[in-house]
C-alpha cells in the first residue's frame, strides 16, 4: 500500500539528526582535565564548541576531537574518553562531570548550564589509575565479579531443559540488580573504595604483572556493585548452590565489613539498583555466616 | 601437536556465545574487543528474542512457522536451511539463556512470558524488560568470565582487528592486532579466527547502532578477499528518538504490548496530542494493516512512516519530521514492568514522561541484513549439518563470520528478535565446526606474521607523520553520513546512487590526505578513527553500487521507479486479469533478482558485484502480499499456480504463463 514516495525531505532529517542545527553564535564552554599517560602529570586545558539544542556531554567531546583546538586557538590533541552505546546501558563513559560521578551520555548541556552554570568541568574518575585524559583503567571493577563468582555455575551449556520457575516477584526483586552495568560509578562515590595503582616493572613478565594486579586489586574493597552482584546470584534456585563460596569471598579482606555505610553508592548510582538493600542483605547473611562457622568448627 | 587455538574478534552475543562453547570443547580461545565485552553493542538490543514456545505451539504454531515466517518476511532473500535451523534451535537457546539466569518476565505461574513482535501473529518472544540484549549478554559474559578464571579463554580488551593473515595458499592463519592503550602490534595465530563484529551502522554517521559499529573489521576482511553478500540490505527501524550524538531506539517492543502510531489528521495540529479526540486522529498503520496493524514488518511501517511525514505532510511537527508513538492508554504499572528501560531512555534524553505523553519519533538506520558471504552444508533433514568446516566460513578458508556481520539469516529484511537468536544460534552452533577445523592448517606461519606487523606498522607511521593534511576525519565522516543516509536508507533511486557512488569516491581520494590531530603513541583514538573511516568507503561503496544495480523493490531496498502496486480495478474479472498480470510480473522478477548480491574487492577498494542464486528448497517465494490492495485476489491466483507448478513437478516462479518459462 506503500504510495511512490516524491519528497526527499525525510532522508536530510535523518541525517542531520532531525532538525537539530547549531543554535546561532552560542558556545558551550568546557575545561577539562587532561593527563598525556599514564602516571603523567595532569594539566587543565579548555574548549569551546558551538552549543546545538539538546546536546549531551558526548556530543561536546566529539565536537572537541573534530575541531582539536583550544579555547585559546592553539592545536591540541584531541579529548580521549570512552564510550559505547550512549544511551546508557553500556557503562562506558563514566566521568566527573562538574564534581558529580556520573554518565556523559545522560549528561545534557542544558541542563547542566541550569544546574552548574555556562562551564562545564570534565574530569577522569579518581578511583582507577589515569590511561590518558579522561580514560581510566577499570579492570578492577571485573575482576571484583571473578573474586564473588558472579554466574550461575551451570554444568554447560548443552540443552538440558528450562531453568528453574521463578515467581514474577523473584524475578521483579532481581531484575534491577542484573541492570547494573559494572560503570563504577558506586565505587567512585565510595570512601572506603581508594584508588589501587599497579605498575608493571621493567623485568616483570606479563602473567606475573597480571597476578601482582590481581592480587592488589583483591586487598582493596570489592565494592557495592559486586556484592549486589553477589545478592543477585544467591537469590537463583542455582545460583545459590554456591552461596557459600560469595559468602567466603565477601567476608574475607576487602569484603562487606569494609563497607562505612555511606550510602553514597545508592545516590550515585545512574540505574538506581537498590545497593543499600543489597549490602544489609550481605551485611546480615555475614552475620549468620560466622555463627555458622563458629559451630561448624 | 600444539593445542588447537581460536581467535574470535568481537564479544557481543555472537562472540561470547562462540567462546563459551568452545571453552566447554577444550578449544582456547582468544577474545579480541575493541571495548570491554559486557559493554558491546549487543546492550542495546531491547525487545526481546523470539522462539516458537508451549503456548504459540497450542495455537497452531511450530518451528517451520517460525522458518517461513523469518523467509517471508525476509522477501526469500535467505538460504533456506540455515534459517530452518536456527529456528529449530529457537526453543533449546531460550532454556540454555534461561538456565544462564537471564531474568525473563515471568508469568504469574513463574513460566516465562512472552509478547507479539513484527511480522508474525504469534507471541513468539521472550523478554527481560525491555532490556533483552543486556541480560543476555551479561549472561554470556558471566559464563565466559567463568572459563576465563579456569585459563580457557584469553581476552584482549581495548584491542582493534587490523587484517587477516593469509598464507600462500590463500588460507587464514591468524591477525594481527592492535593494543589501543600501548598501540602495540601482536600477532595472534589461530586455527581459525571468527569475526563477531556486528554491524556497519557508523558509515550513515548517526544509527541506532553503537560506537564501535564502524565495520572496520569486516571491511579489513573484504579489503583482504573476503566477499561481502547483500550489502544494500540496511535496515532502517521504524521507531528511533532524533538526537544530536545518536539516534536512540524506541524497541518495536513498544508496540508488541500496545503501543500505536498516529498522527493528527489535521497537520502539524497545535493542539496537546491527548487533547486530540479519537475521530480526528489517523492510526494509519491500524487502517492500512488490518491483519498485522501496527506489528507490519519493519521495512514497511518505516516506510509508511516516512510516506505520511513526506508526502502528505502529517509530520506531528512543521520543522522536524515524526509521528507519534502512543502508549499513554496503557496502565502505568504494566508499562514499567514490561517496557521500563526504554521509557527511561525517553524520559533521560527527551524530559518527558512517555507513560502520560506520546512518544515523538522518526526512523533511523538500524541493522546491516548484510555482511561478509558465508558458506553451511545441508542436513538431510533440511538444515544445517552439524559440525561441517564450512558452516559460517567465509571463501577465505579458516576464516568465518557470525553473528550480524555474516549475510546469512534475516534475507532482504530482519524481523525483530531475530536478530539476538541469530547472533545466539550461530555462536552456539560454530563451535564444533571450528573444532573440527584446528590443526588443518600445516607450516610455520611465523613470517607471516612479522611481514603483516611490518606492514601495520607502516600504514600506522605513515599516518601519524599527516599532520600537514589538508582534511579532517571527523568532516569527511559526517559528509559521508550524509549521503549515505541521504540516498541509500528507505526510497532509493538510481540516479541519486549514481552521483552517491562518486561523490564517495571523492571522499576516499580526500581521505588520503587527512590530517591527524595527535601524533603521539598512546592511547591514540585520533588515529584509530581515522582508520576506520578510511575503512567505511569500501563498505560505503558495494552498499551503493549493490542497491544501483538492483532494480527491484524487495524488503528493505525500495526503489519507487520499481515498485509493484496494488491492483487498481474493482470489478472481479478485470481483478482477476490484473492479478493474473501481477502474478506474471512476479515470477519475471523472482527470476531475474531473487539472488544474493557478492560484492568482490578489487586493488583499489572497489566493488565488482555478481550474484548467486538461493536455495529455496524448502519452500518455494511467494509474493508478500502484506497489506497490498487486491492481495487476496493475487493470494488466489499464486495459490493456484502453486497447485499446478507442484502436480507437475516444477517450480511456481519458473511456470509463468504468459511470460515464457524462464532459467
Amino acid at each position: 500500500m506503500i504510495r511512490t514516495v516524491e519528497a526527499t525531505a525525510g532522508h536530510e532529517e535523518m541525517a542531520a539528526g532531525n532538525g537539530h542545527h547549531e543554535a546561532e553564535g552560542r558556545m558551550v564552554r568546557v575545561r577539562v582535565l587532561r593527563q598525556d599517560i599514564a602516571g603523567g602529570e595532569s594539566y587543565w586545558e579548555r574548549f569551546e564548541v558551538p552549543y546545538e539544542p539538546n546536546m549531551n556531554v558526548i556530543s561536546v567531546l566529539q565536537k572537541i576531537a573534530a575541531r582539536a583546538r583550544s579555547l585559546d586557538g592553539r592545536r591540541v590533541a584531541p579529548v580521549t574518553w570512552d564510550c559505547n552505546c550512549l544511551e546508557e546501558v553500556c557503562g562506558s563513559c563514566t566521568m566527573l562531570i562538574n564534581g558529580r560521578t556520573r554518565m556523559a551520555c545522560s549528561a545534557l548541556v542544558d541542563k547542566l548550564v541550569v544546574e552548574d552554570g555556562e562551564e562545564i568541568e570534565l574530569r577522569p574518575m579518581s578511583k582507577y589509575p589515569v590511561v590518558r585524559d579522561l580514560v581510566v583503567d577499570r579492570r578492577r571493577v571485573f575482576r571484583a565479579l571473578e573474586k564473588v563468582e558472579a554466574w550461575v555455575p551451570v554444568e554447560g551449556s548443552y540443552d538440558l531443559g528450562p531453568g528453574p520457575r521463578i515467581s514474577p516477584e523473584e524475578q521483579e526483586d532481581a531484575y534491577p540488580l542484573s541492570t547494573c552495568m559494572s560503570c563504577g560509578c558506586c565505587l567512585e562515590a565510595c570512601p572506603q573504595y581508594t584508588k589501587i595503582e599497579v605498575i608493571r616493572r621493567d623485568d616483570e613478565s606479563e602473567a606475573d604483572f597480571d597476578a601482582r594486579r590481581k592480587a592488589a586489586y583483591d586487598s582493596g574493597f570489592v565494592g557495592a556493585h559486586a556484592i549486589s552482584q553477589a545478592v543477585l546470584f544467591n537469590a537463583h534456585p542455582t545460583g545459590r548452590m554456591i552461596a557459600d563460596e560469595r559468602m567466603e569471598a565477601l567476608t574475607s579482606k576487602g569484603g562487606i565489613q569494609v563497607c562505612g555505610n555511606a550510602q553514597n553508592c545508592v545516590a550515585v548510582c545512574p540505574k538506581h539498583i537498590p545497593l543499600t538493600r543489597s549490602i544489609a542483605r550481605v551485611g546480615r547473611a555475614a552475620t549468620f555466616w560466622a555463627i555458622k562457622k563458629i559451630f561448624d568448627r | 601437536m600444539a593445542q588447537p587455538r581460536v581467535l574470535v574478534v568481537g564479544g557481543g552475543l555472537a562472540g561470547l556465545s562462540a567462546s563459551m562453547r568452545l571453552a566447554e570443547l577444550g578449544v582456547g580461545v582468544d577474545l579480541v574487543s575493541l571495548v570491554p565485552v559486557k559493554r558491546s553493542h549487543s546492550v542495546c538490543a531491547q525487545g526481546g528474542i523470539n522462539s516458537v514456545n508451549a503456548l504459540t505451539r497450542q495455537q497452531g504454531d511450530n518451528e517451520w512457522k517460525h522458518f517461513d515466517d523469518t523467509v517471508y518476511g525476509g522477501d526469500f532473500l535467505q538460504h533456506q536451511p540455515p534459517v530452518k535451523e536456527m529456528a529449530d534451535w529457537g526453543p533449546r537457546i531460550i532454556d540454555l539463556m534461561d538456565r544462564l539466569g537471564v531474568p525473563f518476565n515471568r508469568t504469574s505461574e513463574g513460566f516465562r512470558d512472552q509478547r507479539r513482535f513484527g511480522g508474525t501473529l504469534y507471541k513468539r518472544t521472550s523478554f527481560a524488560g525491555a532490556t533483552t540484549g543486556q541480560q543476555l549478554l551479561y549472561a554470556l559474559d558471566e559464563q565466559v568470565r567463568r572459563h576465563e578464571v579456569d585459563g580457557k579463554v584469553k581476552k584482549w580488551e581495548f584491542w582493534d582487528f587490523l587484517g587477516p593473515v593469509l598464507d600462500e595458499s590463500g588460507r587464514c592463519r591468524g591477525a594481527v592486532c592492535q593494543d589501543l592503550v600501548t598501540m602495540q602490534f601482536r600477532a595472534f595465530p589461530a586455527d581459525a579466527v571468527v569475526l563477531a563484529t556486528g554491524g556497519n551502522g557508523l558509515i550513515y554517521g548517526r544509527s541506532t547502532m553503537s560506537m564501535v559499529c564502524n565495520g572496520s573489521a569486516v571491511s579489513r576482511a573484504y579489503r583482504a578477499g573476503a566477499w561481502y553478500g547483500n550489502g544494500e540490505f540496511i535496515q532502517v527501524h521504524p521507531t528511533a528518538i532524533p538526537g544530536a550524538d545518536k539516534l536512540r531506539l524506541m524497541s518495536e517492543s513498544a508496540r508488541g504490548e500496545g503501543g500505536r502510531v498516529w498522527v493528527p489528521k489535521k497537520p502539524q495540529d497545535p493542539r496537546d496530542p491527548r487533547e486530540i479526540p479519537e475521530a480526528e486522529r489517523s492510526y494509519f498503520l491500524e487502517e492500512r494493516y488490518p491483519k498485522y496493524g501496527n506489528l507490519v514488518p519493519r521495512d514497511i511501517a518505516t516506510r509508511e512512516i516516512f510516506d505520511i511525514c513526506t508526502t502528505d505532510g502529517l509530520s506531528v511537527e512543521k520543522d522536524r519530521l515524526c509521528v507519534y508513538l502512543d502508549l499513554t492508554h496503557i496502565p502505568r504499572e504494566t508499562l514499567d514492568r514490561k517496557l521500563g528501560g526504554i521509557l527511561e531512555i525517553y524520559e533521560k534524553f527527551q524530559g518527558v514522561d512517555p507513560r502520560s505523553m506520546p512518544m515523538k519519533i522518526f526512523p533511523a538506520v538500524h541493522y546491516s541484513m548484510g555482511g561478509l558471504w558465508v558458506d553451511y552444508e545441508k542436513s538431510a533433514s533440511g538444515g544445517m549439518l552439524e559440525g561441517s568446516p564450512r558452516n559460517q566460513q567465509t571463501n577465505i578458508p579458516g576464516l568465518f563470520a557470525i553473528g550480524e556481520c555474516d549475510y546469512q539469516y534475516h534475507g532482504a529484511n530482519r524481523l525483530g528478535a531475530n536478530s539476538l537468536l541469530s547472533c545466539i544460534f550461530s555462536g552456539l552452533f560454530i563451535a564444533p565446526t571450528l573444532a573440527n577445523h584446528a590443526g588443518s592448517a600445516v607450516g610455520d606461519s611465523s613470517r607471516l606474521f612479522e611481514a603483516e606487523i611490518r606492514r601495520q606498522d607502516e600504514r600506522h607511521r605513515e599516518l601519524l607523520a599527516r599532520t600537514s593534511g589538508v582534511e579532517n576525519p571527523y568532516e569527511l565522516h559526517h559528509q559521508l553520513g550524509n549521503i549515505m543516509t541521504r540516498v541509500a536508507t528507505v526510497v532509493r533511486r538510481n540516479e541519486q546512487l549514481s552521483a552517491a557512488y562518486d561523490e564517495v569516491c571523492l571522499l576516499a581520494e580526500r581521505w588520503k590526505r587527512c590530517a591527524v590531530s595527535d601524533t603521539g603513541n598512546w592511547t591514540n583514538q585520533n588515529v584509530v578513527f581515522t582508520k576506520a573511516v578510511g575503512d567505511m568507503f569500501p563498505v560505503a561503496k558495494l552498499i551503493l553500487k549493490g542497491a544501483l544495480m538492483r532494480d527491484e523493490c524487495r524488503g528493505a531496498h525500495y526503489k519507487p521507479a520499481f515498485a509493484m502496486p496494488g491492483l487498481a480495478a474493482t470489478d472481479p474479472v478485470s481483478k482477476r486479469r490484473e492479478a493474473e498480470q501481477w502474478c506474471d510480473a512476479f515470477a519475471a522478477n523472482t527470476r531475474k533478482w531473487l539472488k544474493s548480491s557478492i560484492a568482490k574487492c578489487d586493488a583499489d577498494g572497489n566493488p565488482e558485484i555478481s550474484y548467486q542464486d538461493i536455495d529455496t528448497s524448502l519452500t518455494p517465494p511467494r509474493p508478500r502480499l502484506y497489506g497490498l490492495v487486491g492481495g487476496d485476489t493475487i493470494e488466489e491466483v499464486w495459490k493456484e499456480r502453486e497447485a499446478e507448478a507442484t502436480a507437475a513437478g516444477q517450480s511456481p516462479v519458473v511456470g509463468g504463463r504468459t511470460v515464457g518459462a524462464g532459467t
